[in-house]
């Protein structure tokens, strides 16, 4: 068979990967580096019978999207810095009342306005944490263009089959970066649709869930009059202030995405036997991670690799277990020590913990992770 | 009629409502229940859309696709569901606060682009559901837990502001004229293009409490004696205005409605690709 390659932005990638998930709403708010996803759907979209919009403000972006997706329709808005601190607010909203919808963030310099045009990977936290009170977050990032397409449908099929906002962690640099794609390849893969419930309406409870713990939501005007409310509500959808019951609807939310396979992302280099130092990264900064990585290597030093797809939920026991053959642990993120507080809490005291992080709006060079792994292996032999 | 009503549209089972007793809020969702049985719509097709407050909670009673949003948002959620399926009557039930303060910008934006989204903003010139705060359309001088010196906010015409932005349909009543209420929300309803209607309401326990306006029923009275049509508003002197309320149609023109500007953009780009 023929396959289809073409030369592609990441960007431009997101927007494809969506439109092939099977997105046809997308609302959203002119902000850089991110401005290229909302111009190309609002092009894309209609030819594809879906529906751009163009809100008053982020949080209106991150509203009109989950409306969208209340009545049906897969929806996705995409944003930077700033705007993300906007939409944690109906982030939230979406988590609680289980609405599938993916939240692009292209990270850049910060805090506040930053430097709007370099990279970073400063969102991290935010990402997880950014909304208030207790709640889980699936938090996906991209290394290269082509993942950056088929993370986004794996982003919207995570959100269709979990009922739960995604969000897709790309960066400046994934987001502006120009590379080749295989598109026979990654439009092969098959889009999720979420579970329907085809019993009669009498009988419908919208927040009643299967066993896999997540509901079917009916998409509003098919029949299934029920409400949907940002309060801890009981499985018929309407408020309670029943703590037993926010108690339950809470664990649930925790357990549906707990221990699941399919969240669980990741890639390993040359971490089958004991080695010297493992080198954990993620996004565009892995790329700069691996280089040294391999350079290392050829030179003879016994490095590893583990690269971080998944960032939330995190790939726990896989980074415990590569922790347990690594001598010592280096991570590399594009920001002063965020990530890297997760990696401490999984890894204790099985291995001694090296940082190396810029978050001042500069890419993070191979030649600076080298640098960073002789000092660190130099540390090792003289110990 | 009222319990066929009830019936007919409410959750019975959700009933009794939250609101304190003498709220006008009954009043202004009854009036609204009106006019959708009068227009016939069928349940299924009516998405009910609302923020935060005690307006907000009015959704919830109701038998229709109902949501109840973050505080401000309704109208962002609502254009959300109106362009994703057109075909449903999308209706946004707000608070003068919801909808004027923290959802300012969205109020002026959905009216802007004259989406067909109707909003009924139940107007009681306080924040109920925290306490009795000052909203911004207190009256000057009017007292909350917030402003106990007296609010010096100039108050905003939510009329004025939804007409301005660019609305096709505005008018105004109050709980108290119940039955032109209703006829304001059927006219509102029908219209093909963003709608509002402000339903003057009150608020005994905490509007009232403060501001020594008496009891329910001598707040019922005031809206009565109060509220004064258009047509003798401008005559009165702008004291006397201070002191009433203009009631009555305010704007009911026709302009392009976004989802249907949209469908043509549609058709427009997918008849381009056919013929390629």
């Amino acid at each position: 068979m023929e396959t289809e390659s073409k030369l592609m932005q990441g960007n431009e990638a997101c927007v494809m990967g969506a439109l092939h998930a099977g997105m046809r709403f997308f609302a959203g708010y002119p902000i850089t580096p991110s401005t290229e996803i909302a111009e190309l759907s609002s092009l894309l979209l209609p030819k594809h019978g879906g529906k751009f919009i163009q809100m008053e403000d982020e949080i209106a972006s991150m509203a009109a999207a989950i409306g969208a997706s209340i009545a049906g329709v897969k929806s996705m808005t995409a944003t930077s810095g700033p705007g993300f601190s906007l939409k944690q607010e109906n982030l939230g909203y979406a988590a609680m009342a289980e609405i599938p919808c993916v939240i692009v963030n292209v990270q850049r310099c910060g805090p506040s306005t930053g430097l709007p045009t370099s990279p970073a990977q400063g969102d991290i936290m935010q990402a997880r944490w950014g909304t208030h009170g207790d709640h889980p977050m699936i938090v996906l990032t991209p290394s290269s263009v082509s993942e950056t397409f088929s993370l986004t449908v794996h982003a919207f099929n995570l959100a269709e089959q979990f009922m739960t906002p995604v969000i897709l962690l790309m960066d400046e640099v994934v987001g502006h970066m120009r590379e080749k794609v295989n598109m026979t390849k990654l439009q092969s893969m098959p889009p999720y649709n979420r579970r329907r419930f085809d019993g009669n309406p009498d009988e419908y409870y919208a927040y009643r869930p299967d066993q896999s713990l997540t509901p079917a939501l009916m998409p509003f005007g098919e029949g299934y009059r029920y409400h949907i409310t940002g309060l801890y509500h009981d499985e018929t959808g309407f408020p309670t202030n029943s703590t037993e019951n926010a108690r339950n609807q809470l664990t649930r939310l925790h357990q549906k995405i707990e221990d699941q396979d399919v969240l669980c992302l990741y890639e390993e280099v040359n971490v089958d036997e004991e080695v010297d130092l493992l080198i954990l990264s993620y996004g565009s900064t892995y790329r700069s991670a691996r280089k040294a990585a391999r350079l290392a290597r050829k030179e003879g030093k016994n490095i590893g690799e583990f690269r971080v797809i998944s960032l939330w939920p995190s790939p726990e026991e896989a980074i415990l277990k590569a922790a347990k053959r690594a001598k010592a642990i280096l991570v590399v993120e594009m920001n002063e020590g965020q990530y890297v507080q997760e990696i401490e809490r999984i890894v204790k005291n099985e291995a001694p913990i090296h940082f190396l992080g810029n978050g001042a709006g500069e890419l993070i060079d191979p030649e600076d992770v080298y640098q960073k792994i002789e000092e660190v292996l130099t540390c090792q032999a003289n110990s | 009629m009222s319990s066929e009503l009830i019936t007919k549209y409410f959750r019975e089972e959700r009933l009794p409502h939250i609101w304190c007793p003498g709220c006008g809020h009954g009043i202004a969702t009854r009036a609204v229940m009106e006019a959708v049985d009068r227009l016939g719509w069928e349940k299924d097709d009516v998405c009910i859309v609302s923020g935060i407050g005690c307006s907000s909670r009015a959704p919830g009673y109701l038998d229709f696709n109902t949501l109840h949003t973050t505080h401000g948002r309704a109208l962002a959620f609502a254009t959300g569901i109106k362009l994703a399926k057109p075909h449903l009557h999308v209706i946004v039930l707000t608070g003068d606060g919801d909808t004027s303060a923290i959802g300012g910008n969205h109020l002026i934006h959905a009216a802007r682009r004259n989406i067909d989204i109707t909003t009924v903003v139940y107007n009681n010139y306080i924040y109920g559901m925290t306490g009795g705060q000052y909203s911004p359309t207190t009256p000057f001088h009017d007292k909350g837990t917030t402003a106990p010196y007296g609010n010096i906010d100039q108050p905003f015409d939510i009329c004025s502001l939804a007409q301005a932005a660019g609305a096709t349909y505005v008018a105004r009543s109050t709980v108290f004229h119940a039955k032109q209420l209703s006829q304001f929300v059927e006219k509102a309803l029908q219209k093909k293009g963003f709608s509002l209607v402000e339903a003057i309401s009150s608020c005994p326990t905490y509007y009232g409490r403060k501001n020594k306006k008496g009891s329910a029923v001598d707040m019922m009275n005031f809206l009565k004696f109060r509220a004064v049509p258009s047509s003798r508003f401008a005559a009165l002197s702008e004291k006397e205005k201070l002191e009433h309320v203009e009631t009555g149609e305010f704007i009911n023109r026709t302009a392009p409605e976004y989802t249907e500007s949209y469908q043509k953009i549609i058709d427009l780009v997918q008849e381009r690709k056919e013929s390629k």
